[in-house]
């Protein structure tokens, strides 16, 4: 139902050259909050075009994984890569210090972020806000910025909304707003962290027919999801989170039919 | 009953208060924009990670908002030159200790109120502005103030008022604000409640005036695209 989203440029780049090396990786990560280690060594990674699916229990560190990888937390262990190059550190007299907030915030233009409560900037409007980052981070100007601000917004349906607020839209309507924000920055890699959790059943479709174009149309994604369906249908591997550590890693079939690991099979028999 | 309506006129006309309201207004004004300013940042500290820097944030307000404003003024004019003779100078005016003492206090009263209205912007605000790569600066200019505004225009247009009406006890450092210029008339005159009465016209229309600002700036501040306030209602309703 929904028609092309990316720029037929962006969707050849993405189509030709396929890669070997991963577009996002994350190796032997860890991250502790307070006593807890939440994520206990993670290392996977995606290659260009391909969709991640990740799924586990709540508390199982899938959020936190998603944050690290868009260098929005600092790691306590491991590496992340961003096309092959070790980002959000840099080394100094043998020790491994965290880059300064300014330096991370423009690596962070190569990652693009959809949250659950899709944190829309509620004093913009939907325009506004897939508006602000061409502005204040691409530095286009406004006119430049409302040309293709206006063109995003149309490709996820929304063209006849641009003027509304935030509290204006229904939930499905604000994360396809959300969806376009993150998009119109032109990421090497979507980042969706449970996108459809918080959306009435009724605006889940709305929401999950966009990502499935974006995957047809060659976008690298990682979806952090409790769509058992979405994952099956378009993810090329689906992950197992578990306390902290990836259980299992494996392409849907596989995933889904025969399972290796009793605690997924124990999950995907809770979550059906 | 003894209230003579000519004098009334004529205290309301005088150069004596219409200066003095210049003054309480530019003494209002420059106090509570470097209020405004030093709060902002007593607020930030007041939630540093660093431990000394939320005891300095929280010495602060506890000071300034413990010593009566009248204390303060009075330390700042008469005590502080005993103690540091280069305050002796003729620089330091009258306006300008009075400014200096108000703008501290009101910065105590300030950063309570934005530290209020920091909490009540959602974390996730924050996390999404800087997932689009924003710069500190940006993510605050851009997302966090205007929504930090909002919700601070209410709690600090009342403090606004306060401070206006405080700015009366400058009187005790000799500064020529509406309150003192008032007192010196009724010293020559004995015509009380003409002159009072003046003065507090003249206070009231000023907190009016300011309210109009007020609520200006609250419609300014309504997030959706049809209702701007009243007359935008009028227009929906077709007229």
């Amino acid at each position: 139902m929904t028609g092309r989203i990316l720029d037929e440029a962006v969707i050849r780049e993405l189509a030709g050259t396929p890669t070997t090396e991963y577009v996002i990786e994350a190796r032997d990560v860890w991250k502790r909050y307070g006593g807890n280690d939440v994520l206990r060594g993670v290392s996977f990674g995606v290659h260009r075009g391909d969709v991640k699916a990740i799924l586990g229990p709540s508390g199982s560190g899938k959020s936190t994984l998603l944050r690290c990888l868009g260098l929005l937390e600092p790691i306590d262990g491991g590496e992340i890569h961003l096309e092959g190059s070790r980002v959000g550190v840099r080394e100094s007299r043998g020790r491994l210090i965290p880059l300064p907030e300014r330096t991370l915030a423009r690596l962070r233009t190569d990652v693009g972020m959809v949250f659950q409560r899709f944190n829309l900037f509620p004093h913009l409007t939907a325009l506004g806000n897939v508006m602000i980052g061409l502005t204040e981070v691409r530095g286009l100007s406004a006119a430049d910025a409302r040309v293709t601000a206006s063109t995003m917004l149309e490709r996820v349906g929304l063209g006849s909304r641009s003027t509304f607020y935030p509290s204006e839209l229904s939930g499905g309507q604000q994360q396809r707003v959300a969806i376009a924000r993150a998009l119109v920055m032109n990421p090497k890699v979507m980042l969706f962290d449970e996108p459809t959790s918080a959306l009435d059943p009724e605006l889940v479709g709305e929401v999950l027919s966009v990502m499935e174009e974006l995957a047809r149309e060659g976008m690298t994604m990682i979806v952090v999801t409790h769509e058992v369906g979405f994952a099956r249908d378009v993810a090329g591997r689906v992950v197992m989170m578990d306390e902290g550590r990836i259980i299992e890693d494996a392409p849907p079939d596989e995933f889904f039919g025969h399972p290796r690991e009793e605690r997924t099979r124990k999950f995907l028999e809770a979550v059906r | 009953m003894d209230f003579k309506g000519s004098v009334f006129l004529e205290a309301l006309g005088s150069k004596a208060l219409i200066q003095g309201v210049q003054l309480t207004i530019a003494l209002t004004v420059v106090a509570f924009v470097i209020g405004l300013v030093i709060g902002l940042v007593v607020a930030i500290l007041r939630d540093s990670r660093l431990r000394v820097l939320r005891a300095v944030a929280w010495t602060y307000i506890w000071i300034f908002r413990g010593i009566p404003t009248l204390i303060q003024l009075l330390i700042f004019w008469e005590a502080l030159p005993q103690l540091i003779p280069a305050l002796k100078g003729q620089w330091f005016s009258p306006f300008v200790a009075s400014t200096i003492a108000l703008s501290l206090n009101e910065a105590a009263y300030a950063a309570e109120i934005m530290r209020g209205g920091l909490l009540a912007v959602d974390d996730g605000q924050r996390l999404a502005a800087r997932a689009l790569g924003m710069p500190p600066l940006k993510v605050f200019g851009k997302v966090v103030a205007p929504q930090l505004v909002r919700v601070a225009i209410p709690p600090m247009a009342n403090d606004f008022i306060t401070l206006l009406k405080i700015t009366s006890l400058a009187s005790v450092t000799s500064l020529r604000e509406l309150m003192t210029n008032t007192q010196t008339a009724v010293a020559s005159s004995f015509r009380f409640a003409e002159w009072y009465g003046a003065a507090a016209i003249y206070y009231l229309v000023l907190v009016s005036i300011f309210m109009l600002g007020q609520s200006w700036l609250e419609r300014r501040y309504v997030w959706t695209s049809q209702a701007r306030g009243p007359r935008s209602i009028m227009r929906a309703i077709g007229r």
